[in-house]
């Protein structure tokens, strides 16, 4: 767990990342939430505790709080410094990938999911209990009670299936400018429960499979001979280049026509040229959490290939499910470019089946 | 003197009947019989032979079929075990079965059902047979349209999804008549509306464009506008929505959809709020359908057998699916010289018993009769409305402030995000206490949803009930959630395993396949 | 003295007080203030102009009965109708199963507390895939022209293929419903028939199919009572394409015909009216579709498919939805069609027939028929004038009977038996113009020795 996760939230603070802040917060006297919220999630499992072999890593990135349950867990690695850094976190996971576990369960928000992220990728199955306060990422159960469950049912059964889940999180620096931006980080593998992960009803993993590859085959059809295609990440574009039979970077931008694959992850530079005097046609999914389609900060779709693009040549692709994870609030764009953004902000269409779209708000 | 007996506690303390029945097959008892047929007289023994015998052998059965064998009363009683663990609106307060209009079937019109009269009646029976069921059927129709303002209406339809089916079936046809079908293939419709507008579409081949609503959850005038174009067939919507808004721009939605040449057709499964109090017609539409076992009180039957009416404007009279219905001052016939008509949604002309009890159900009430079902139906829905929201955890999302019509749609997300109890576990708990729980359709664009309409027919002490269960259940959610997470406890099973239900290794449809899957001995 | 406004049994909250207190409750003065979201111009002004009512229930009786009296049943006349709808006994017990409250006002509640019936349409499902021979049975849907039309585009879903070959022996009704449902995308072809025997033939069949065809449809036994004897044949010819063989099948034949299954279909659909349900003037038709328990197949249901499973008490049963989210997609086809309320109390009702009717029952009743029919057919081509076109095939259940030789028209004959009390066959010769003067007879095991012999020497007096 990250002790230090849900500490800016209650002092007004926007997310503890970054030492200074954690300073701050604590020379306030916040107490991390992450110890409540983890005891709330291994509660549930205290009555199998006979059953499985818990690790975590030593004093206050788990061995307390599992301790004062009841449980005797195996000690992982050791903790650089008396105030745990996201390198610790990082450290902790892969020494738990490489001891074998079934499964990581994790406290605190986006960033911890990041580093975990970092750690182990989609290597092995990962839930997060809900204890920070940027929680944007589709990898948290919806309350610390119901990851326990999750990781019960996990562990007896372990035929669970698993789906990929988007780790997403807000550009730090962008933030406090007061500028919004998510980006996406990359995707872990989470156990699947219907509507005990995320408010929202999720497909099933095989249900996805099929409704990502319908999204693709609209696409296809009306793709055009001769014109280049700008995929950004997602595992929604990842099915259109999947149906073609072509590679796909899951968090990169990548180009192809409908028949070859002409660039992988690309850098904004690359896009530049290659769209220059060329028909394109960009293809977006909104990102988990805020809906971005087009951030501030890093991004390889800068406002120039968009406004080149056109409206017209801007898809935008997702699965109901996930405008539904938007809670009725609308798509966003914040280019940088004013201009730009006025192009896409209004009801736009949104590619959600074969044969079947929505018209969504998109705002700025 | 006695001491009288103490007060009952609230909520009750219910119990559902509990048999651990077998699976029929279990109870078979070789050599029984349930009933017995006619035998075969000698006059034609003697003349006929063995019939079945002359079969070409790899057309004649080779063994009997393996159904249980029982007598009578075993079969009976069996199934009566099972009725008894079923509720019905007979038995609870079903309002929590939003968009289904749980409303009471009056007994007299199951009755009246039941004649030799309207059941050993033959279809193709010749007209001068059938004037009583014709007349009945015309009558219908006359009400109906009456009621919404339409022209004609088709009795025909199966059910609900049939008539939406029945109503894009027609709009296929006039389009196809005006020779723009192939440019005319999208269909849009919104998110609250039922489901099954966008599915019927699809099978009929249209492109179906989905409106997410604006940001008080009306539907989305601005979307409309970004939606409609020249390959626009039709909007399908239904008003008031699943959530229980009423769309206060919905004529000018219609008109939108006209000045691209697309029609408008009216899915009026919620109409029970609004009988006598707005019509489809008058607010420019072309098409409508009802359910008759949802605002007409034909009983829902597990399931069906419902009855839907598709209701359409001259102009699309002509494709209206054939026969239909006709008087000619003298006699009551069956039109089948339509040569636009769609042709044959069903065999023959309609779930008859179900228009015969929709006809009574509104022969017994009269127009004010309807208008007091609508004004009761929405009195109680916004007076559950002020006392649900008074429950710890729950919210109504979007119009806030504004009045509900005949249902809500409410969300338990505060009770989930506090405590981790989700909205399909209290459905689970309500279970206990003798009654349902309906959460939404998909898609499920509110999160943790619940759906309740109380209809017209439910007491207030009835709606007081409800209210109390749903209160007592949050508290629990609050201070003791592993009740709910273990629910049902006084139901007629315990939780249920769903792990086989989506493995195709271990899923059983029927008891064949579970004897084979788990390599059991027949019994 | 003013009208009292009534108070109605069925809305208990029209009495007025307690109407008072929830008005006061809700915070509005009328009722009208909670329509306040329709705009003003929307709102109906007056009263429906609907037939006064009907307040007492005694009124109400007599007003629907007094309708019901201007009907003759097939209780007051003998009949020999059929063609797609069949008089067989209902037992009792059948009707008083789907009369019970419980089962009669429930809708769509939980495999928990509504246990029962979850657990009375599993056994349906599991009865009728012992008379079929399958693995895998559909909760009801609306009738068996649904069925077929289903039957056919799961098919193409499963082949990814966009036509479909149909026997020319189909029912114009039939014909007409999947016209329609299979529009736009799937095309369907007539196959030709045999002229002696109405059977499909082989050789038209063999030409026809192609990588094209997703399947072939025929009806066993017909739509004209005839037997299709080739299944086994149609079977293999479409397989060695490629083709499903789709068969509509009638259930109560399945005592003493074999299941199609066993003769290669691959889908099987049809009506189960026969099974326990009144005719209700065409209101008691069910639907079933069945496959076997290939996962392919089950995702291609658009109907709901109850499974069995265990709970966390030893020995106990639970139900719910298998593969409630059918996941596989084809290009053509995304939708599954759509599932809403279909005819779920006649599955339970055909579930009590089976169970009533045991194995012994489904045997006799399939055998009795055979050789009612037969004896029909025999005595009534024996009268002058009367031809049996397709004598060459076995019947169940009914026959066609030309008249042309008579000189007389059907609809003539027909109104004469009528004034002797007697429901001739239905007239066929606007449906099958090939036919000529033909009408379609139905006998089923409730067709007595005296009632047949009463129709032939009927025919004969109606002829002088």
């Amino acid at each position: 767990m990250n002790p230090l996760a849900g500490i800016g939230g209650r002092v007004g603070l926007k997310g503890s990342d970054g030492q200074e802040i954690q300073e701050q917060a604590l020379a306030l006297g916040a107490v991390p939430q992450a110890n409540l919220r983890t005891a709330q999630a291994l509660e549930t499992l205290v009555p199998f505790q006979q059953d499985f072999e818990l690790l975590t890593p030593p004093g206050e990135m788990g061995e307390t709080v599992s301790r004062q349950l009841g449980f005797r867990p195996r000690l992982v690695s050791t903790i650089s410094s008396a105030r745990t850094t996201a390198d610790d976190t990082i450290r902790a996971a892969e020494f738990m990938q490489a001891s074998g576990v079934d499964m990581i369960l994790f406290a605190g928000g986006d960033g911890t999911a990041r580093d975990i992220y970092k750690a182990v990728g989609i290597n092995l199955p990962v839930l997060g209990i809900p204890a920070g306060v940027k929680i944007h990422s589709a990898v948290f159960a919806t309350h610390p009670r119901c990851a326990g469950q999750i990781a019960a049912d996990y562990l007896h059964a372990k035929r669970l299936r698993l789906r990929e889940a988007e780790v997403v999180d807000l550009d730090e620096d962008m933030y406090r400018k007061g500028y919004v931006s998510t980006r996406l980080f990359g995707y872990l593998k989470v156990p699947y429960r219907p509507h005990l992960v995320q408010n929202q009803k999720v497909p099933s993993p095989v249900a996805e499979i099929a409704r990502l590859d319908a999204i693709a085959a609209d696409i296809i059809e009306n793709m055009q001979s001769g014109w280049l295609y700008i995929l950004g990440p997602g595992t929604t574009t990842r099915a259109i280049a999947a149906r073609l039979g072509l590679p796909k970077t899951l968090i990169g931008v990548d180009v192809m026509t409908s028949q070859e694959s002409v660039a992988l992850d690309v850098s904004e530079l690359r896009l530049l040229e290659l769209v220059k005097d060329h028909s394109f046609k960009i293809i977006v999914t909104p990102i988990g959490g805020q809906g971005f389609l087009f951030g501030r900060g890093n991004q390889p779709i800068s406002p120039q290939v968009v406004r080149q693009a056109g409206r017209e040549n801007i898809i935008v692709v997702s699965l109901n499910e996930k405008l539904n994870t938007l809670g009725g609030n609308p798509m966003l764009v914040d280019t940088g470019d004013p201009e730009v953004d006025a192009l896409l902000v209004g009801h736009y269409p949104v590619i959600t089946g074969y044969h079947e779209s929505v018209i969504y708000r998109v705002v700025d | 003197m006695i001491a009288p007996i103490a007060k009952k506690p609230v909520p009750r303390r219910f119990h559902q009947a509990s048999w651990d029945e077998p699976v029929i097959f279990e109870l078979s008892q070789p050599g029984q019989r349930g009933v017995l047929i006619p035998e075969v007289e000698n006059g034609i023994q003697e003349t006929v032979g063995d019939v079945t015998s002359r079969l070409p052998a790899h057309m004649r059965r080779t063994s009997p079929p393996r159904l249980p064998e029982m007598s009578q009363l075993h079969v009976l009683r069996h199934y009566a075990r099972l009725s008894q663990e079923n509720l019905g609106v007979d038995l609870n307060i079903d309002v929590g079965q939003g968009t289904c209009t749980m409303k009471y079937s009056p007994k007299v019109n199951d009755q009246l059902a039941r004649s030799a009269k309207m059941t050993e009646l033959h279809p193709l029976q010749d007209g001068s047979t059938v004037q009583g069921m014709l007349e009945i059927m015309y009558r219908l129709e006359q009400m109906l349209k009456e009621i919404s303002g339409m022209d004609r209406f088709t009795l025909q339809p199966g059910a609900g999804s049939a008539a939406i089916y029945t109503n894009v079936a027609m709009i296929r046809a006039y389009h196809e008549s005006r020779a723009e079908s192939r440019q005319r293939d999208e269909v849009i419709t919104t998110i609250f509306s039922h489901p099954s507008n966008a599915a019927c579409a699809k099978v009929a081949g249209y492109k179906i464009i989905t409106l997410y609503p604006d940001a008080d959850g009306y539907p989305d005038i601005a979307a409309l506008k970004a939606a409609v174009s020249e390959r626009t067939a039709a909007l399908l919507i239904t008003n008031p929505e699943d959530t229980g808004i009423f769309n206060p721009r919905i004529e000018e939605f219609v008109e939108i959809v006209h000045s691209v040449g697309g029609l408008c057709s009216y899915d009026q499964a919620n109409a029970n709020g609004i009988l006598g109090i707005t019509r489809a017609r008058d607010a420019g539409f072309d098409l409508c359908h009802f359910n008759l076992h949802k605002t007409f009180s034909t009983p829902h039957g597990c399931g069906g057998p419902g009855a839907g009416a598709s209701g359409v404007t001259d102009a699309l009279a002509p494709f209206l699916p054939k026969p239909t219905v006709e008087f000619d001052g003298v006699k009551y016939y069956l039109d089948y010289d339509r040569p636009q008509s769609i042709g044959k949604i069903r065999p023959f002309y309609g779930v008859a018993q179900n228009i015969l009890k929709a006809y009574a159900w509104i022969m017994s009430l009269g127009a004010d009769g309807l208008r007091a079902v609508a004004e009761t139906a929405v009195l109680n829905n916004n007076y559950l409305m002020q006392k649900v929201l008074q429950v710890r955890g729950v919210s109504a999302p979007y119009a806030p402030g504004k009045r509900r019509i005949e249902q809500v749609r409410y969300s338990w997300e505060q009770l989930a995000n506090d405590t981790g109890v989700h909205s399909e576990e209290i459905g689970f708990r309500v279970v206990d206490f003798g009654t349902h729980y309906w959460t939404s359709h998909h898609p499920y664009v509110v999160p943790e949803p619940m759906t309740l309409e109380p209809t017209e027919s439910y007491s207030k002490a009835d709606l007081d009930e409800y209210v109390t269960i749903l209160a007592h259940i949050a508290e629990e959610a609050y201070s003791d959630p592993e009740i709910i997470h273990n629910a049902p406890h006084n139901s007629t099973v315990h939780k249920i395993d769903p792990d086989s239900f989506d493995d195709p290794d271990k899923w059983a449809v029927t008891w064949r396949a579970y004897l084979r899957k788990t390599k059991k001995e027949r019994g | 003295m003013t009208a009292k406004k009534p108070v109605y049994p069925y809305i208990p909250n029209s009495a007025p007080d307690v109407k008072e207190e929830m008005l006061r409750t809700v915070g509005a003065k009328s009722i009208d203030e909670l329509y306040a979201d329709i705009p003003a111009n929307l709102r109906f002004k007056g009263k429906l102009n609907l037939p006064d009512p009907l307040l007492s229930e005694s009124e109400l009786v007599r007003h629907i009965e007094g309708l019901l009296a201007k009907n003759s049943s097939t209780r007051d006349y003998l009949s020999f109708l059929g063609a797609g709808c069949w008089q067989h006994h209902v037992p009792a017990v059948c009707d008083e199963i789907n009369s019970r409250g419980e089962f009669l006002t429930a809708y769509a509640g939980e495999p928990y507390e509504d246990h029962g019936r979850f657990q009375a349409l599993f056994e349906y499902q599991s009865m009728m895939g012992e008379l079929l021979n399958m693995d895998v049975v559909n909760v009801p849907n609306y009738d068996g022209f649904q069925a077929g039309g289903t039957a056919l585009r799961m098919a193409c879903r499963l082949t990814g293929r966009q036509k479909v070959l149909v026997v020319s022996m189909i029912g114009s009704d039939l014909l007409s419903k999947l016209r329609d449902f299979l529009k736009p995308d799937i095309a369907m072809e007539m196959l030709p028939y045999q002229p002696d025997t109405g059977l499909v033939d082989l050789l038209a069949l063999e030409t026809r199919l192609s990588d094209e065809i997703a399947a072939v449809y025929f009806e066993n036994p017909s739509y004209l009572g005839f037997i299709e004897t080739q299944g086994d044949q149609i079977a293999a010819l479409a397989h060695a394409r490629g083709a499903l063989c789709v068969v509509s099948v009638d259930p109560i034949s399945l005592g003493v015909l074999n299941p199609p299954v066993d003769y290669g279909a691959d889908i099987v659909c049809g009506d189960i009216q026969p099974l326990g349900i009144h005719m209700l003037y065409g209101g008691g038709h069910g639907g079933f579709i069945a496959t076997r328990d290939d996962e392919r197949f089950v995702m291609q249901f658009p109907s709901r498919l109850f499974g069995i499973a265990p709970t966390v008490v030893e020995g106990e049963y639970g139900f719910g939805d298998v593969a409630y989210e059918r996941t596989s997609f084809a290009l053509r086809e995304e939708g599954k069609e759509w599932v809403g309320t279909a005819a779920a109390l006649w599955g339970i009702t055909a579930g009590v027939y089976l169970a009533l009717m045991g194995p012994e029952g489904m045997v006799e009743i399939g055998e009795r028929i055979m050789q009612r029919t037969r004896y029909a057919m025999m005595k009534v081509a024996a009268i002058p004038g009367f031809h049996l076109p397709f004598e060459g095939s076995h019947h169940f259940n009914e026959f066609v009977v030309n008249f042309d030789a008579t000189g007389r028209k059907v609809a003539d004959i027909n109104r004469s038996l009528l004034k002797k009390g007697i429901f001739g066959g239905k007239d066929l010769s606007l449906e099958f113009p090939q036919l000529g003067q033909s009408a379609l007879f139905c006998i089923t095991e409730i067709h007595s020795q005296v009632d047949i012999d009463c129709l032939v020497s009927t025919l004969q007096e109606v002829l002088e």
